[in-house]
């Protein structure tokens, strides 16, 4: 009886012993949950899901704060990783996604203020004071963010426009066209874009 | 008799070669507007050499190769720039391009060209030659020839590949050219096997052309060289880098690798005339061989300035009154072209006028049955079946484990598909998608470095500022709590200041003293002095008010 108890007692002491060691030994610094969330988010900086930062927001929805649909860059396919990372339900977006954009400067207008360069979270600005800015156009994440500094209001946004290098083949969807007994659906998906061609006399 | 190998897969589609084959290559009239899109070749845009405005003579350089893996762009005529601007380009997209507007002068006037031995010239040389005079691949993937010559440093080249095999439907160009000019093809050869040293060179033909195998022959015999032409059995897509290099070498080159990791280099009979003519008689690349065949009155092959409109070219292939639509490339793997004003590219080695007699509209598609007659017709033994499915629910990581990265999109899957299923639709729509995230994630990774760099940094100077405040506060209170000693100092010093301070008190009375210089004066000149005195030390005071209330007029009084 005495032996058993002193058996059992002696396991629990060395597991404890193990378990205590490995929890310092094995220590995860950082919560490994909030990695995985910022890889999904779209690293913009925005600040439109009202925290300072991918990181935060991860942070947030880590932590079971945040929501996942707060994030307007990352769309509705954002949400939807999310939701699957985290096992939630998939949400509407509760602000409305804008395709991508790109900030554009006045530079007519400019008067070297600074200010934006100051905002922007991805440093895609550059400039002095009291010289003119510019956006880098390949590093502008397109968040807004230097708009409200700017002090002459010389900073708007464009939507990114398609090139050949960056244009997708689109998800073969058939059109549906009446029926007409020379033309039916002439729509090949062999040769999907359905620009029609002037007819050859 | 040469073991041949069999890759798997394939069809036999009807091959329609027919229509063109007869005819010789024509050399086609100068058109009245070229626009040559200034990237045509795998790897960086060419940058732009020539401005609006400005002459240029034939084959000048209009774009010079930018990076090592691009390659340049020439004038096809003499005449004048128009502009550089963005035109419709010869792509699926339908999207503009950087492109020179060249208008003709009519004299086709030649730049000097320089005419070279290539047996005379270092390797770095004729790489750098066939850069900058514009060599691709022009069987249609127009990757830069020049880097495709410098072979694998681990591995020795054993065989250099010859691509004639032509397996599209409709297509005669390299046909042609291998019965017309298989001198220059066969002197291209011997300048890449120069370059690359191979142990054999083997071109690879499609047997239903034995008129270009036998001039092969022939020409390859006139030059003295050892170049074996062996005749391919005729099967889509016998033309494939990949497919012809397992029939003529049994090699098969794994995923992910390239195949002269294999020792193996395979280019187009049409690059090696092309490299011959860059670099023995300095012509760069501007024009090329195109089949014109479909729906017209007149298929034939040929050659066609580079630029050349679509529009240009439809009275040289007179097209039936039903034809609505032209591909560029073949009807396997081709795309439509997009507009009229699509340019002839070193890429376009046909085009075909489509009519919904020669190419009847699909059936509507059904669902996938899993036959499997997809996964036995490809050729690269992948399961097109499971791919479709993946693609189809945008599972781009399965996708990719199932290799979508091997399929070339030859079109093989969807010819037999029984379900009339257009699967490379599916799978260009899968890889352009996967290109476009890899995109964004790196995009996404350099910002968020970039944040993070931005806020260690802010972190670091306000650390700085605080620590420099800290130093500045931990001075003055050293000095607000003296030592003895310094106390003494600091004594001494006040001392001294205050002693300074009245000597320099007494001084300035001495000399109020002395400036009155009243020493010797009477009593009502005194008095006079005096009054004067009092009134000049009130009206300064007046005079502040005054410019109190109005300021600027009176600055403007003052100032001269």
């Amino acid at each position: 009886m005495l032996a058993a108890i002193l058996i059992m007692a002696l396991g629990a002491v060395i597991l404890g012993a193990a378990l205590g060691y490995a929890s310092i030994r094995f220590r995860v610094e950082g919560n490994p949950l909030v990695e995985k969330i910022e890889a999904i988010l779209p690293q913009t900086q925005c600040g439109q899901c009202g925290y300072p930062g991918c990181k935060p927001y991860a942070e947030a929805i880590a932590e079971g704060e945040a929501d996942i649909n707060r994030c307007p860059p990352g769309g509705q396919e954002g949400v939807a990783k999310l939701a699957d990372l985290l096992g939630r339900e998939i949400q509407p977006l509760d602000v409305e996604a804008r395709p991508p954009q790109v900030a554009l400067i006045d530079e007519r207008f400019c008067i070297g203020c600074t200010l934006c360069i100051q905002a922007c979270p991805v440093e895609a600005i550059v400039g002095a004071a009291k010289q003119m800015h510019t956006v880098v156009g390949a590093l502008c994440t397109g968040c807004e963010l230097c708009m409200k500094p700017c002090p002459v209001e010389c900073i708007r946004m464009e939507p990114i426009r398609e090139k050949i290098d960056t244009w997708k083949w689109k998800y073969p969807v058939f059109a549906l066209r009446p029926a007409s007994p020379a033309n039916s659906p002439a729509n090949s998906p062999a040769n999907s874009p359905a620009a029609s061609l002037e007819r050859a006399a | 008799m040469r073991q041949l190998f069999r890759f798997k897969g394939g069809v036999e589609p009807a091959t329609h070669k027919e229509l063109s084959a007869q005819a010789p290559i024509a050399a086609a009239p100068l058109p009245a507007i070229l626009v040559v899109p200034l990237h045509q070749s795998i790897g960086g845009p060419a940058r732009p050499l020539v401005r609006a405005g400005e002459r240029v003579k034939k084959g000048q350089r209009i774009g010079a190769a930018d990076k090592w893996v691009s390659s340049a762009v020439h004038a096809p005529t003499s005449g004048t720039v128009l502009a550089v601007e963005e035109r419709v380009a010869a792509h699926p997209s339908g999207l503009p391009t950087l492109s020179a507007v060249i208008e003709p002068d009519g004299e086709d006037a030649w730049i000097e060209r320089a005419p070279l031995d290539p047996a005379a010239l270092s390797p770095e040389r004729v790489r750098e030659i066939l850069r900058d005079a514009g060599v691709v691949g022009l069987g249609g993937a127009v990757f830069p020839s020049h880097v495709k010559t410098e072979a694998a440093r681990a591995t020795p080249m054993e065989e250099l590949v010859i691509n004639g095999a032509e397996c599209e439907p409709f297509m005669t160009c390299d046909d042609r050219l291998m019965r017309e000019r298989a001198g220059d093809i066969a002197r291209g050869v011997a300048i890449f096997r120069d370059l690359l040293r191979p142990r054999r060179v083997l071109i690879g033909v499609e047997d239903n052309k034995p008129e270009a195998i036998s001039a092969l022959r022939a020409a390859i015999g006139a030059i003295g060289e050892d170049f074996a032409v062996v005749p391919v059995p005729t099967r889509y897509p016998a033309g494939g880098a990949k497919q012809l290099i397992r029939a003529l070498t049994g090699k098969e080159v794994p995923a992910n690798r390239r195949s002269p990791e294999m020792g193996v280099q395979c280019f187009n009979v049409g690059t090696a005339r092309a490299a011959f003519r860059a670099v023995a008689f300095g012509e760069p690349v501007i024009s090329r061989v195109v089949t014109l065949t479909g729906n017209v009155e007149a298929p034939r092959n040929w050659e066609i300035r580079l630029g050349t409109p679509l529009r240009e070219i439809l009275p040289l292939m007179r097209p039936k009154a039903d034809t609505d639509r032209y591909l560029m490339g073949g009807p396997m793997m081709g795309f439509e072209l997009p507009s009229l004003d699509a340019p002839v590219i070193k890429a376009t080695n046909c085009v075909i006028a489509g009519s919904p007699a020669l190419f009847p509209p699909p059936a509507p598609e059904m669902p996938c049955i899993r036959c499997g007659s997809c996964a036995q017709a490809c050729p690269h033994e992948l399961q097109p079946f499971e791919l479709y499915w993946f693609a189809r629910a945008r599972n781009f990581g399965k996708a990719q484990e199932y290799q979508l990265f091997d399929c070339i999109e030859c079109g093989c899957c969807a010819y037999v598909c029984p379900s009339r299923i257009p699967l490379v639709q599916y799978f260009r729509f899968a890889k352009s998608e996967i290109w476009s995230r890899e995109r964004d994630k790196k995009a996404a990774d350099a910002a968020k470095a970039r944040f993070e760099r931005r806020n260690a940094r802010e972190e670091r100077d306000r650390i700085e500022k605080a620590e420099r405040l800290a130093r500045a506060a931990a001075a003055k209170a050293a000095a607000g709590a003296p030592t003895d000693a310094e106390a003494d100092a600091e004594a001494a010093k006040k001392a001294a200041i205050a002693a300074a301070m009245e000597r320099a008190q007494a001084q300035r009375e001495k000399e109020n003293a002395r400036s009155k210089n009243t020493g010797d004066m009477i009593g009502a000149r005194e008095k006079e002095i005096a009054e004067t005195e009092e009134r000049q030390a009130a009206l300064p005071a007046r005079r502040e008010t005054a410019s109190g209330v109005k300021t600027p007029d009176m600055q403007k009084e003052q100032e001269p």
